[in-house]
């Protein structure tokens, strides 16, 4: 833990660390703001600055002497720390707690510095971060286990379906030196929901856009969970993107419907690349806003005649202050009277309950955790948006989660609570719905039944 | 006795002093740390207020940016003086922490106008013969009595609140009993000597104009009369030398929590001047243990973000 506090182990994070340990009134003005807490029935544990204070009480008697009256007092040991660890992943890294800090702590900088001294330090973290994750993208090129071949093949696929549900052939491009965009998906959808990278390509050939997707390693899969544990495994992922981009010579790499890939790679890792690896980075939001903006794409917002949705993936909204393009993109395909924003939205909105990694785990009752107590908000405020309403299967309903790790977790819950088959909830990017209003493709691109 | 007063006040004003710009300098002398920003963030002139960024235009490297000092000025100003944020996420609280800021505030201010007064008695001395030397004794009456009485009106409902609150009482600490209870004692000690011996502050007035004037001169009067003021003046100044070494110098915190996190949103443009700085952060050694980085004190950052990565066999 002393490694935290110096410059060379913990340049990164020093300050902002170090304001977090110094400063907490323990005023728990950050609890009401947390939907953990909230959802859990106000279990103490869970509270925003509970483990936060442990930390602190471990940092202030054992590493710098400090005394117990002025921080308080707690006994260093095996089951302390293993709590702790384990506290420190029950949080989603959402910060909408800091946003309420009176003094500005952040419980969510200090959940990932736990994890990070954990993993860093100690080996010890989520295996699905870690070892099927990042290890897995450095080492295979993706998370998802797809080396190179495997990607290019599903991506045919994917292709091939596409051009047949639009009608409008579509043709990925693979390792195109000299194109503009280096597009960078979550190879999560190439998986999960095909008809994302499907609706994107579709998308950008229209608009008549000069990209690319990369094949090298780790360049296909736009994920890098680092941003969640760890710092050097933070580095490894975000140097081999831009060393991709590097190699194709792209204008700029452009990040598909990923959240946290979008923070990674466009904040966090702005104090990281520098040279000839110092290549702008773009959120697809604003490319695919000016694409809407520019008419060269013709969209029928009668196509999307159904109440809609939008969730504000965290990473691009109250990290990044990306608000507006997604709306004004739904504006431009989704008739006025059918669009239902949810309560509190944008920069106030809740995570989904999936954040920092929670969408992809599963072990033991995780789920069971993760639907009850992390994604309840959400799941409260999907339905609140959607009041008045005809609550069935035959009035179809879309939640445009335009991030994997959300749209993941929506699955999940959705799944979880059947509202589907109760409600007629359905979920979905927000590319798909724009293919689903474009004039020149074949009607009917959302496909309501499948899950 | 006088002389050691005297003493002791100029001994604790260092204190704060020195403490106030050591924190100064340790937060501002803190390594470069990667982008932690948070919105919204108040310079973003035209899209503050939703919370937008300049990440909301295409190609945002080509346009030119938006950064409003007014912007910021229009979030921090409430924020200080009214404590906004608190009041909209924790009106309960805010109920009793505005008082107790807002009178000490008024409590600092009026040790601010005391020491007017005594400079002014020492330099223009026929200014405070007229108007402005009634106003400043009038100021000094309002700010030092409605000061304390709200700042000790605040203290009272914060230490309430922390000890009939059960969700309070297992994050209190006996500092946080003690530093409230300091501040009841100190302005208790002021308002009680203001009522009994010294209903115009003027006692006051006198013992910082010598402050002031490094005169040092003994108060008139005897008994109480003179121990009062001196005392209370002499608590009041341990009391501003111990806030600094507290976590209540969060006054000093706050400030770099914004501007140094919050809403630090440069960004680190291809050939600017921050990437001089990364190239000298990413050579630093690391001597993280685990397995998948094997820092031994040698490996910089840059090595171990460039090295070629094996999974082990139990990944
Ligand atoms: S983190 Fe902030 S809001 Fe939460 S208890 Fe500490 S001071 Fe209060
Ligand atoms: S970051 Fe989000 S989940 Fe974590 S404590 Fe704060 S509000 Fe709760």
């Amino acid at each position: 833990m002393r490694k935290l506090f110096t410059p060379e182990n913990n340049w990164t994070f020093l300050q902002p660390l170090l304001m977090s340990m110094e400063h907490c009134a323990r005023c728990h003005t950050c609890s009401e703001a947390c939907h953990v807490y909230e959802e859990s029935g106000r279990d103490p544990l869970y509270r925003p600055a509970y483990r936060s204070e442990i930390f602190r009480r471990i940092y202030h008697k054992y590493i710098i002497n400090g005394s117990t009256f002025s921080h308080g007092d707690v006994d260093l040991n095996w089951k302390t720390v293993s709590r702790l660890i384990e506290l420190a992943y029950r949080c989603n890294l959402c910060r909408r707690c800091a946003q309420t800090c009176p003094i500005g702590a952040d419980n969510a900088l200090l959940a990932r510095e736990i994890r990070k001294v954990a993993s860093q330090e100690m080996g010890i973290t989520s295996k699905e971060c870690h070892d099927d994750g990042s290890m897995l993208q450095l080492t295979v090129g993706s998370s998802t286990g797809m080396n190179a071949l495997v990607v290019k093949d599903n991506l045919e696929f994917i292709d091939e379906d596409t051009s047949e549900k639009t009608g409008i052939k579509v043709e990925t491009p693979w390792d195109k030196e000299g194109a503009d965009i280096l597009l960078l998906h979550n190879a999560g959808e190439i998986m999960a929901w095909p008809e994302n990278p499907g609706a994107f390509a579709v998308l950008l050939n229209a608009a008549g856009l000069s990209w690319t997707l990369s094949s090298d390693i780790a360049a296909y899969d736009g994920i890098n969970y680092g941003v969640w544990y760890d710092d050097v495994q933070f580095a490894r992922v975000a140097i081999l993107h831009a060393q991709a981009a590097k190699k194709l010579k792209v204008k700029k790499i452009v990040i598909g419907e990923c959240g946290h890939a979008h923070k990674a790679l466009t904040v966090i890792a702005d104090k990281v690349l520098t040279g000839d690896l110092n290549i702008p980075r773009e959120s697809a939001f604003t490319v695919l806003h000016e694409i809407v903006k520019s008419g060269r794409i013709k969209f029928d917002k009668s196509r999307n005649d159904f109440p809609v949705t939008l969730h504000d993936p965290c990473n691009v909204v109250r990290l990044m202050g990306i608000v507006r393009p997604q709306r004004e993109i739904i504006k431009a395909i989704v008739p006025e009277n059918r669009y239902h924003p949810m309560t509190p939205e944008g920069i106030h909105n809740y995570c989904c309950g999936g954040g920092s990694g929670f969408a992809i785990m599963s072990g033991h009752n995780f789920s069971d955790w993760r639907h009850h107590v992390a994604g309840r908000r959400k799941f409260r405020q999907i339905l609140e948006a959607f009041q008045g309403e005809p609550m069935d299967k035959d009035h179809p309903k879309y939640v445009c989660a335009p991030c994997s790790n959300c749209k993941g977790q929506i699955r999940d819950i959705i799944k979880y609570y059947e509202a589907w088959e109760k409600a007629g909830i359905h979920y979905g990017g927000l590319v798909e719905l724009m293919v689903n209003a474009m004039v020149d493709a074949k009607p009917g691109y959302i496909d309501w039944e499948w899950h | 006795m006088t002389l050691i007063s005297y003493v002791v006040i100029y001994l604790a004003l260092l204190v704060f002093a020195i403490a106030v710009i050591a924190r100064f300098i340790m937060w501002s002398r803190l390594p470069m740390h990667l982008r932690w920003e948070l919105y919204p963030v108040a310079h973003e002139a035209s899209r503050a207020h939703y919370g937008g960024s300049y990440f909301e235009e295409s190609e945002w490297w080509t346009k030119p940016r938006e950064k409003s000092m007014v912007g910021e000025l229009k979030a921090m100003i409430p924020e200080i003086v009214f404590l906004v944020a608190l009041k909209e996420h924790n009106p309960k609280l805010w109920v009793r922490s505005f008082p107790f800021h807002f009178g000490l505030y008024l409590a600092a201010a009026w040790a601010v106008l005391m020491g007017i007064h005594g400079f002014l008695a020492a330099v223009a001395p026929a200014l405070l013969a007229g108007v402005i030397g009634t106003l400043l004794k009038y100021a000094i009456v309002a700010s030092g009595a409605a000061g304390m009485g709200l700042a000790i009106l605040g203290a009272v409902g914060l230490l309430h609140r922390r000890l009939s609150d059960p969700e309070l009482r297992d994050f209190t600490t006996p500092a946080d009993i003690f530093n409230l209870l300091f501040f009841i004692a100190v302005f208790g000690l002021t308002l009680a000597t203001f009522f009994t011996v010294d209903r115009a502050f003027s006692k006051f007035t006198f013992l910082v104009h010598n402050l002031v004037t490094f005169k040092m001169e003994a108060l008139p009067g005897s008994g109480l009369e003179s121990l009062l003021p001196q005392a209370s003046l002499v608590m009041l100044s341990l009391l501003i030398a111990y806030i600094p070494l507290t976590h209540m110098s969060h006054f000093v915190g706050k400030y770099f929590a914004y501007h140094a996190i919050r809403w630090k949103d440069d960004p680190n443009l291809r050939g600017g001047k921050e990437e001089a700085v990364i190239h000298k952060l990413l050579a630093q050694p690391i001597d993280w243990a685990a397995p998948h980085i094997k820092g031994d004190g040698k490996k910089t950052w840059v090595d171990a973000a460039t090295e070629e990565v094996k999974r082990s066999k139990k990944t």
